[in-house]
C-alpha cells in the first residue's frame, strides 16, 4: 500500500518568550507515514500538540523544521481536497445547514446540480428536512453530521478530524463512530483522526500513532488489522488495549 | 398564529401600559389639585392641545421630517464609511495599532463640542447638524466593527481557507457575516446616540427640526409644546430602536447572542 502522508523529521518550536524553555518545543523529530485510505488515529494526552500536527499537515500552519509530504509533494497551504472537520464551530453559524454543505461544492456551476447533491448528502447523514435549519437550531450531534456532510460532499482525498466528537454525549459519540466507519467503507478517503479516547482509537483505527506528553515525540505506531465490529474486551485487541493503557501511564488493569 | 402573537405581545406589556396610564392620570390630577400654572408645568390635556396645534399648522410634520432627514444622512454617511474602515482595521493588526488610539481618543469627545467648528465651517443649516450626527455615529461604529472583525473565531477563517474561499468572497460571505452581530449592536446603539444628538444640534445650529421646536416653544413660553415636543422625540426614538431590534432577531444574526 502506498503512503498518502509522509512526515520526515518534523519539529515545531514556538519562538515566543515562553517562561520555561522546555515549553518552546511542541513537536520533536516526528517521523511516520499514513497509508493511503487508512483510518489513522492520533492518540495522546490533551495539549500534547496533536492538534498542531494536524493543522500543519492540513496546511494551516508551518513546521519549524522537517518535511510534510502529501502524495509525495510538500504541503503548501490549505487545499479543498484535504478537508478539516473541527471539534466545534466549524460550521458557519450565519448559514443554514444546506448553505454550509453547499460550500463543499461551490466550484460546481450548475445550481440545480448543487441543490440535488446537497439534498443527497443531507439524507446520507440523516438530516433530511433539516437543510433550512441554522447550526444553533440543531443538536450537537446533528451539527457534527452536517459538518461531516460538508466535508464529504467535497469528495476529499484526506479527511482531518480534530476530536470531532469530543463535545458529544456518550451514546451520540458511539453512533458517530459507527457512522465514521461506514463513511470510511463508502468513500476512498484517508482519515486522520485525533482523539484522546483510547477505546475510540481502538474501535476506529487501522493505525494508531501514539504521542508522548510535551515536548511531543512519537511513542509507538501500532497497526490494527482487525475486522469491524471490534470487541476490545477479549483476545488480541484486549491485549493491545492493555498495552496502550500502560504506555499512557495507566498501570492497573482496568 | 397572529392572534397568538398579539396576545403574547399584550401579555408582556400590559403592566407597562397600565403604569404609563396611571402616571398620566396622576399627573393630570396633580396639575388640577395643586393649581399649577400651565406656563410652569402643563397638564396632559394641555400638552395634547398644544401638539394638536402643531399638527394642524403643519409644523410638527415638517420638523419631524427635517430631524429624520438629518439623522438619516448623517447616520448613513457615517455607517457607510465606518464599516469598511472598521473591517480594514479588523483584518490589519498594524493599521489597527496605528489608527485605533486616535479613534479611541476622538470618540469620548461629545459631538456637541464640535458645534463651534461645525458652525464656522458649514454655516447655519442642515450641514452642521448632519456633520454632528456623522461624528456621533462614525467613531463608535468604527470601534464596534473593528472589534467584531478582530474577534472572529479563527476556526471560521480556517474553514473558509479550507474551502478555498478568498478575495471579495471571504469578505462578503465570512468576515462581514461573522462580524455582523456586533455591527448590528453598533447600529442600534449609535442610532440612539444620533437621535440624542440631533435634538441638541438643532437647538443650536438650525431653525427647524424637533430640537428647534423645543427652543422655539420655550422662547414663546409654550411649556405645553416643549413637553409635547419631548413626547414626540421619545416616541420616535422608541420606534427607531424597535426597528433595529428586529434585525437582531434574524437567525443569521442571533447565533452570537445564543453563544454567549
Amino acid at each position: 500500500m502506498s503512503n498518502k502522508v509522509v512526515i520526515q523529521g518534523l519539529y515545531k518550536t514556538y519562538e515566543k518568550n515562553t517562561v520555561q524553555s522546555a515549553d518552546k518545543h511542541v513537536l520533536v523529530d516526528l517521523n511516520f507515514t499514513v497509508p493511503t485510505r487508512s483510518f489513522t488515529c492520533f492518540l495522546g494526552p490533551s495539549g500534547c500538540g496533536k492538534s498542531t500536527l494536524l493543522r500543519i499537515i492540513a496546511g494551516f500552519d508551518n513546521p519549524s523544521r522537517g518535511a510534510v509530504l502529501v502524495d509525495g509533494e510538500p504541503v503548501c497551504g490549505p487545499n479543498p481536497k484535504h478537508i478539516f472537520v473541527f471539534q466545534e464551530d466549524g460550521l458557519f453559524p450565519w448559514f443554514t445547514a444546506h448553505e454550509n454543505i453547499e460550500l463543499g461544492i461551490r466550484h460546481l456551476k450548475d445550481a440545480q446540480k448543487r441543490h440535488e447533491l446537497v439534498l443527497e448528502y443531507l439524507e446520507m447523514v440523516g438530516l433530511s428536512g433539516f437543510g433550512a435549519y441554522y447550526p444553533h437550531e440543531l443538536s450537537g450531534g446533528m451539527r457534527r453530521r452536517a459538518e461531516v456532510a460538508r466535508a464529504l460532499i467535497a469528495n476529499p482525498d484526506i479527511l482531518f478530524m480534530d476530536e470531532p466528537f469530543g463535545a458529544l454525549d456518550f451514546v451520540t459519540r458511539l453512533q458517530m463512530r459507527e457512522e465514521m466507519l461506514n463513511v470510511h467503507a463508502m468513500f476512498p478517503t484517508t482519515i486522520l483522526f485525533i482523539t484522546h479516547d483510547i477505546d475510540e482509537a481502538i474501535q476506529l483505527a487501522d493505525q494508531i500513532v501514539l504521542f508522548t506528553e510535551r515536548p511531543t515525540r512519537i511513542k509507538e505506531v501500532l497497526a490494527l488489522d482487525y475486522p469491524h465490529p471490534r470487541d476490545f474486551t477479549k483476545g488480541e485487541l484486549a491485549a493491545i488495549r492493555r498495552h496502550i493503557y500502560r504506555l499512557m501511564g495507566v498501570h492497573a488493569a482496568l | 398564529m397572529r392572534a397568538n402573537g398579539l396576545k403574547k405581545w399584550f401579555e408582556e406589556r400590559w403592566s407597562a401600559f397600565l403604569l404609563s396610564f396611571l402616571i398620566l392620570v396622576l399627573w393630570e390630577t396633580a396639575v388640577h389639585v395643586f393649581e399649577i400654572k400651565p406656563e410652569r408645568f402643563p397638564g396632559v390635556f394641555q400638552i395634547l392641545k398644544g401638539l394638536w396645534e402643531l399638527i394642524q399648522d403643519g409644523r410638527l410634520l415638517d420638523y419631524v421630517v427635517a430631524s429624520l432627514f438629518r439623522v438619516t444622512w448623517g447616520y448613513l454617511l457615517a455607517v457607510g464609511l465606518a464599516v469598511p474602515l472598521g473591517i480594514f482595521l479588523g483584518v490589519k493588526p498594524f493599521w489597527r495599532r496605528t489608527i485605533n488610539p486616535i479613534v479611541q481618543f476622538l470618540r469620548p469627545i461629545s459631538p456637541l463640542a464640535w458645534t463651534p467648528i461645525a458652525l464656522m465651517w458649514l454655516g447655519i443649516g442642515d450641514y452642521p447638524a448632519i456633520f454632528l450626527i456623522f461624528l456621533a455615529v462614525f467613531f463608535p461604529m468604527v470601534l464596534f466593527t473593528t472589534s467584531g472583525v478582530a474577534g472572529i473565531n479563527p476556526t471560521y477563517l480556517y474553514a473558509a481557507s479550507n474551502f478555498g474561499i478568498a478575495g471579495h468572497e471571504l469578505y462578503s460571505r465570512v468576515i462581514l457575516q461573522a462580524a455582523l452581530p456586533e455591527i448590528i449592536t453598533g447600529l442600534r446603539i449609535t442610532l440612539g446616540t444620533a437621535w440624542l444628538v440631533i435634538v441638541a444640534a438643532e437647538m443650536i445650529a438650525v431653525k427647524s427640526g424637533l430640537g428647534y421646536l423645543i427652543v422655539d416653544a420655550r422662547n414663546s413660553l409654550r411649556m405645553d409644546q416643549v413637553l409635547g415636543g419631548m413626547f414626540v422625540i421619545g416616541l420616535i426614538g422608541l420606534l427607531l430602536d424597535n426597528v433595529v431590534r428586529q434585525l437582531e432577531k434574524l437567525p443569521s444574526i442571533r447565533w452570537k447572542r445564543l453563544k454567549q
